[in-house]
């Protein structure tokens, strides 16, 4: 299973739309089979984003605000979307390999702003 | 005082949010609650941004500036909710500070501006009435009389002249129906042969015919609660017309090949540029189907009787095309202006809409002259109108002399081979500065040149 999150640094961005790197992650029965690599996009854009969802075949979406129109069209598409979501992207990306992340998650409390740069 | 705070922040008409100087959230009022779909209990404590989710720059930037330097900031921009809901919102964001002019935090309004947006959506298209642009007296009853049949369930028949926006007109009035909601589909009647066309209308069983490999539904039932627009209907073969008959009377039919008696709700919209009066004394159109058909009738004025209405689709067609084509064009000059406005217009709104369309392409000035016109338009020929299928109106059959020009050969074809020759000429035959001249790359010159066999 592929799975793409939307970052800024080292927390899930707030929006889609205006994500500007993605990690990729794959893994297999709860295990990483390699290290996640990101990717830095060359312009923020939902139609970008969901174009590279389709073109690295990937199976989960995890990231924070999102339009319905760009969900219904992942969700069309049968990838599965968990948005909303709030926090820091490896512990994100833990819930997700054990099948427990929710969308609209709010993971940890963002309380200072160093933890968003 | 400070019990009081929230009851203060919930009164104001607007979303209010408080961040304290780390930008997270101190408290948001009940107005706020609604946009970003969160409680103020939930995102108590929480980085802004994870929770408004604007568009103003990555990272809060703005709220860091107004916090460093004590500037006000009022800015267009959205945010996206919970609900995954993109919402216009004008902010405005300013510091707080206490007696001794120490910062203490930030203070963000955020003002639903939607309903002003929409309203200004509307203003900018103000000449438009149902999608459909007209000022001149023959279209306001056009309008009327569609407010009317958009309330009723029965046939409907749109007739005009080709490009009059009968299709435009058809799908108005299903969205304004009780049906809008419903599926819309539209059947060009006269592009398929009969038996396909049965098959496409009604559909068929798996067997019905060689090739018929699947059981396919037809247009009908796929139109099933909603509205079928069957254009071009007096080119409906005859047999076919018998069928669309019993359609209409008993609401069922039989698909090709089928036993089993299909039962629908459809409304029918029919539309046609020839005079079903004059097919059906002709005897090509059914009496009975015309009546059935002719519950409601809709006659679409063709272009050169709607006074006033020529200027108008010509700015909007140059609005459009000039944002689609990017090019600088501020209107058209005093010539072009009454050319046009002289011109018959045989292909109306489309044929209109196609010589902006090519004159904002070939124009290189400001303003739109002459010279930027299809040829046929500046150096009229002396063909006669051929083959006018239109006899809605029996006056249209003898066109003024001067109006009834059409281009003798492919118009616009013939119009831009003969631009690309001048540009080639003017250029001495250098291919880049002639595509330069003529607005192109290269590459479309080049496509063109071959096209039309220039070399």
């Amino acid at each position: 299973m592929k799975i793409m999150m939307t970052t800024r640094g080292d927390y899930i961005s707030p929006r889609f739309d205006m994500s500007a790197e993605v990690i990729i992650a794959t893994c297999y029965d709860r295990q990483l089979l390699e290290e996640p690599h990101s990717l830095v996009l060359s312009e923020m854009s939902a139609e970008l984003l969901c174009d590279l969802v389709l073109k690295e075949n990937i199976g989960v979406v995890v990231c924070g605000g999102i339009e319905e129109e760009h969900y219904q069209f992942l969700i069309w598409k049968k990838i599965m979307v968990f948005d909303a979501v709030i926090g820091p992207h490896a512990e994100v990306l833990r819930l997700v390999m054990d099948n427990s992340l929710k969308p609209g998650a709010m993971l940890s409390r963002v309380t200072s702003r160093e933890g968003a740069l | 005082m400070k019990t009081n705070l929230p009851e203060l922040l919930n009164a104001i008409p607007h979303g209010i949010v408080l961040l304290d100087t780390k930008l997270c959230i101190v408290a948001i009022n009940r107005s706020c609650e609604g946009l970003v779909g969160y409680s103020s209990d939930e995102v108590s404590g929480i980085y802004s941004d994870f929770i408004l989710r604007t568009n103003l720059g990555n990272n809060d930037q703005v709220c860091r500036k107004v916090l460093e330097d004590g500037l006000s900031v009022s800015k267009e921009g959205n945010l996206i909710n919970k609900r995954r809901e993109k919402i216009p919102i004008q902010f405005t964001i300013s510091r707080l500070h206490d007696l001794r002019h120490k910062p203490t935090g930030i203070l963000i309004v955020l003002e639903d501006i939607s309903a002003l947006q929409a309203k200004k959506a509307d203003l900018q298209g103000d000449d438009q009435e149902f999608g459909i642009i007209g000022h001149s007296r023959q279209m306001e009853e056009v309008f009327e009389l569609m407010s009317v049949l958009a309330r009723t369930d029965a046939s409907v028949l749109i007739t005009g002249e080709t490009g009059t926006g009968k299709d435009k007109i058809a799908e108005q009035l299903h969205k304004l129906s009780q049906r809008g909601r419903k599926p819309f589909i539209k059947v060009n009647c006269g592009a398929l042969p009969a038996a396909l066309l049965e098959s496409e209308l009604f559909g068929h069983v798996k067997g019905a015919f060689t090739g018929a490999v699947n059981d396919n539904i037809g247009m009908f039932r796929l139109a099933d609660k909603g509205t079928i627009f069957l254009t071009e209907i007096g080119d409906l073969s005859l047999p076919l017309q018998v069928k669309l008959l019993s359609v209409l009377d008993d609401h069922a039919f039989y698909p090709v090949g089928g036993s089993k008696q299909i039962e629908i709700d459809v409304r029918i919209i029919a539309a046609t540029h020839r005079s079903l009066r004059m097919e059906v004394e002709q005897g090509r159109f059914r009496e009975d189907l015309f009546y059935r058909l002719n519950v409601l009738h809709l006659h679409i004025p063709p272009l050169r009787e709607r006074d006033g209405d020529i200027p108008l689709l010509l700015d909007h067609f140059l609005r459009q095309f000039r944002t689609k084509l990017a090019r600088d064009i501020i209107g058209f000059n005093r010539k072009s202006i009454d050319r046009l406005s002289s011109y018959h217009y045989p292909g109306n709104v489309r044929e209109l809409r196609n010589i902006v369309e090519y004159a904002v392409t070939f124009c290189q000035e400001k303003k739109i002259g002459v010279k930027d016109l299809p040829q046929y338009l500046v150096k009229p020929t002396k063909s006669p109108r051929v083959n006018h299928t239109d006899h809605v109106d029996p006056s249209l059959s003898s066109p003024p002399p001067e109006q009834s020009v059409q281009a003798k050969t492919g118009g616009w074809a013939e119009a831009e081979k003969e631009n690309i020759m001048d540009a080639l000429v003017k250029t001495g035959g250098n291919r880049s500065k002639a595509a330069e001249l003529l607005g192109w790359g290269r590459t479309t010159l080049w496509r063109k040149i071959k096209k039309y066999r220039l070399t």
